[in-house]
């Protein structure tokens, strides 16, 4: 099981204080809270995407990259990668150079993106939403799979002898969750795949979260990927704790009624009931957390929100160390009961030994598009003599 | 069973609203019964899912008893709808619920329409505002709307000095078109699809039987839009 936290990097007004954080400061907290959640034995970090104020979450691979450098062992990870959006070359591009930076400790979470104009902003159409999902990652699954690729599709413009550089470290592309709440099109193309689905399980009620696992997980079977049971469930959460329940409840109540999303409607008490959300203690926050798989199933990540709505960093960090004292509980409690044939979420490692080990999967060239070679067609008898590494 | 919902967006109590809901829903399942048909009526009161439909529209998810109601609408066989007149048009709490209802709940649903107000100047509100609303929302909506100002409800209570076209003469004929409707459909409610004009998947759909990902794959390149 793996156990994690996700953001959005939301730059909000701390509502006791009227303060808000700068960019700059915005963006080193989510540094610290990355060092953090490593120090504390989480397993993943997972950040991203957003193209407007008032978020610091755009250009996730740089943020990662630099997590990357000062971090050992913790997976960086998306939330959510853009896949409408941005150019799936240049997804390729980024997260292979990200595998290679940090040895293979990346994988992503596709998202369609919720912001209307942000489509417009980057020459897209939001009611195109799911059809720019669907074509955009079947292009970068072959990106990421075949060295020299001919493609044309509706929504960018088309590929000849295109080669992804730098191709997948050891040649296996990083893993892939997909993530929807009431999509049911995107837990189908996760399902076709044999991707991860993942639900945001955060701000909406369970009910939407157990109706896209149980499709997701159905579909997966379909496809002959394994079992529905074994399928890759990935699950958000959203908690607040202190020692003692009530303090937890005091201390949280302004930030949840002036939250960016919820803030101003709902009462914290209605909203904990509707939605996963858990305030209290740890010990209740480890009670809500392991009844999710309920509904869920047996699932292997779990990753939560702790830093929005202007929390500021230091009551963050305090819920890292809460959270990092209730940890080996969690795991515990995951583990019991759990049938032996429930697969762990796929590593990089993990992946490579089921490739039959890694290899380099550089693409050798000799020239570049100025020299005219680089146009190359796949049946170009040159192609496999400088597959071989012959030229 | 014909299943009658009779959303009501009276603010007082007792409200003209309601009253008018009132003599409709008994007109309704009398004209339902006269065709022989068996006919369940349940009233939807919006004032006290007021606080609910405001947080639906913040968080995008309906509470508790608001789920229930729209649930109730969604698998109704026949509407029928009755709102007070603000401001030359539907109340705000009116329109609000219709606003969160999913998309295509209502397909293909008979619908009567009927407003009250203070002063019979607004009878066309019906004509201006609900209609065309619950066009968009493609409803079937029966020819006959009832519209009642406060001076029709003094004609009911004392027929006696009434004219030809009195709200009941009005309530009857309305109740009678809509009962022809409800009767004539397979029943079932909008799920069911009853006059076979939503050829358009529901999200329901997608859950019981998706679209297999190839033809995903090959609708994304064709004009769809999803």
């Amino acid at each position: 099981m793996q156990i994690g936290i996700f953001t959005v990097g939301d730059v909000t007004t701390d509502p006791t204080t009227g303060r808000t954080p700068t960019e700059q400061e915005r963006i080193r907290a989510t540094v610290e809270i990355a060092k953090k959640a490593e120090d504390i034995g989480l397993d993943v970090f997972a950040t991203g995407e957003h193209h407007n104020p008032p978020f610091i979450a755009s250009a996730p691979t740089t943020t990662l990259a630099y997590i990357g450098a000062q971090t050992e062992r913790i997976i960086l990870s998306t939330a959510t990668t853009l896949i409408t959006t941005t150019d799936p070359v240049l997804i390729a591009e980024n997260y292979a150079k990200l595998q290679h930076l940090t040895g293979g400790r990346v994988d992503l979470m596709m998202g369609r993106g919720n912001t209307g104009p942000v489509y417009p902003w980057f020459g897209k159409d939001i009611r195109q939403g799911i059809n720019l999902a669907v074509e955009n990652y079947a292009l970068l699954h072959r990106l990421w799979r075949e060295d020299v690729i001919d493609w044309e599709g509706r929504f960018r413009t088309p590929l000849q002898g295109y080669t992804a550089t730098p191709r997948p470290l050891d040649g296996v592309p990083p893993f892939v969750w997909h993530g929807s709440i009431r999509s049911p099109e995107i837990a189908e193309q996760a399902a076709y795949y044999g991707d991860g689905f993942f639900h945001n399980h955060i701000f909406w009620p369970a009910s939407h979260t157990a109706q896209m696992v149980s499709l997701y997980r159905r579909r997966y079977e379909h496809y002959g990927h394994g079992k529905a049971e074994e399928a890759i469930v990935g699950l958000g959460g959203q908690f607040f704790m202190r020692k003692n329940s009530q303090d937890a409840w005091n201390e949280f109540r302004p930030y949840f009624d002036n939250a960016p999303v919820y803030g101003h409607g709902p009462s914290l008490e209605d909203f904990t009931e509707a939605t996963p959300l858990t305030v209290g203690s740890p010990q209740q926050v480890l009670e809500r957390t392991l009844s999710f798989q309920e509904y869920a199933g047996h699932y292997q990540r779990q990753l939560f929100l702790v830093d929005h709505a202007g929390l500021p960093l230091k009551t963050v960090l305090e819920q890292l160390d809460l959270l990092g004292e209730i940890l080996p509980d969690l795991r515990k409690g995951f583990a019991e009961g759990r049938p032996a044939n429930i697969p762990d979420a796929p590593t990089h490692a993990s992946l490579v030994s089921a490739a039959g080990g890694g290899h380099d999967s550089t693409v050798y060239a000799e020239g570049d598009s100025a020299t005219g070679t680089s146009d190359r067609a796949p049946e170009d008898p040159d192609v496999e003599r400088i597959l071989e590494g012959e030229l | 069973m014909k299943r009658i919902v009779i959303v009501s967006a009276g603010l007082s109590v007792p409200s003209s609203t309601r009253l008018l809901a009132d003599l409709l829903g008994e007109a309704t399942e009398g004209a339902i019964r006269a065709r022989g048909a068996e006919v369940s009526v349940e009233y939807v009161e919006l004032r006290p899912l007021a606080h609910a439909l405001a947080d639906h529209l913040l968080t995008g998810f309906p509470a508790g008893e608001l789920s229930t109601a729209l649930e109730a609408v969604r698998a109704a066989d026949g509407l029928i709808v009755v709102t007070p007149v603000f401001s030359a048009s539907y109340s705000g709490l009116f329109k609000t619920f219709f606003d969160v209802l999913d998309q295509g709940a209502i397909d293909g649903t008979p619908v009567l329409i009927a407003a009250t107000a203070g002063t019979p100047r607004h009878s066309l509100v019906l004509e201006h505002a609900l209609r065309p609303l619950f066009s968009y929302l493609r409803a079937v909506v029966v020819p006959t709307g009832v519209f009642a100002a406060s001076s029709d409800f003094g004609a009911v209570a004392g027929s006696a000095g009434a004219g030809a076209d009195t709200i009941g003469k009005r309530v009857e004929r309305a109740a009678a078109e809509l009962a022809v409707l409800v009767t004539a459909s397979g029943g079932g409610g909008a799920a069911h699809d009853p006059h076979g004009h939503g050829s358009s998947r529901r999200v329901e759909d997608e859950f019981d039987n998706p679209t297999p990902f190839e033809e995903l794959l090959r609708g994304a390149r064709g004009d769809s839009i999803r």
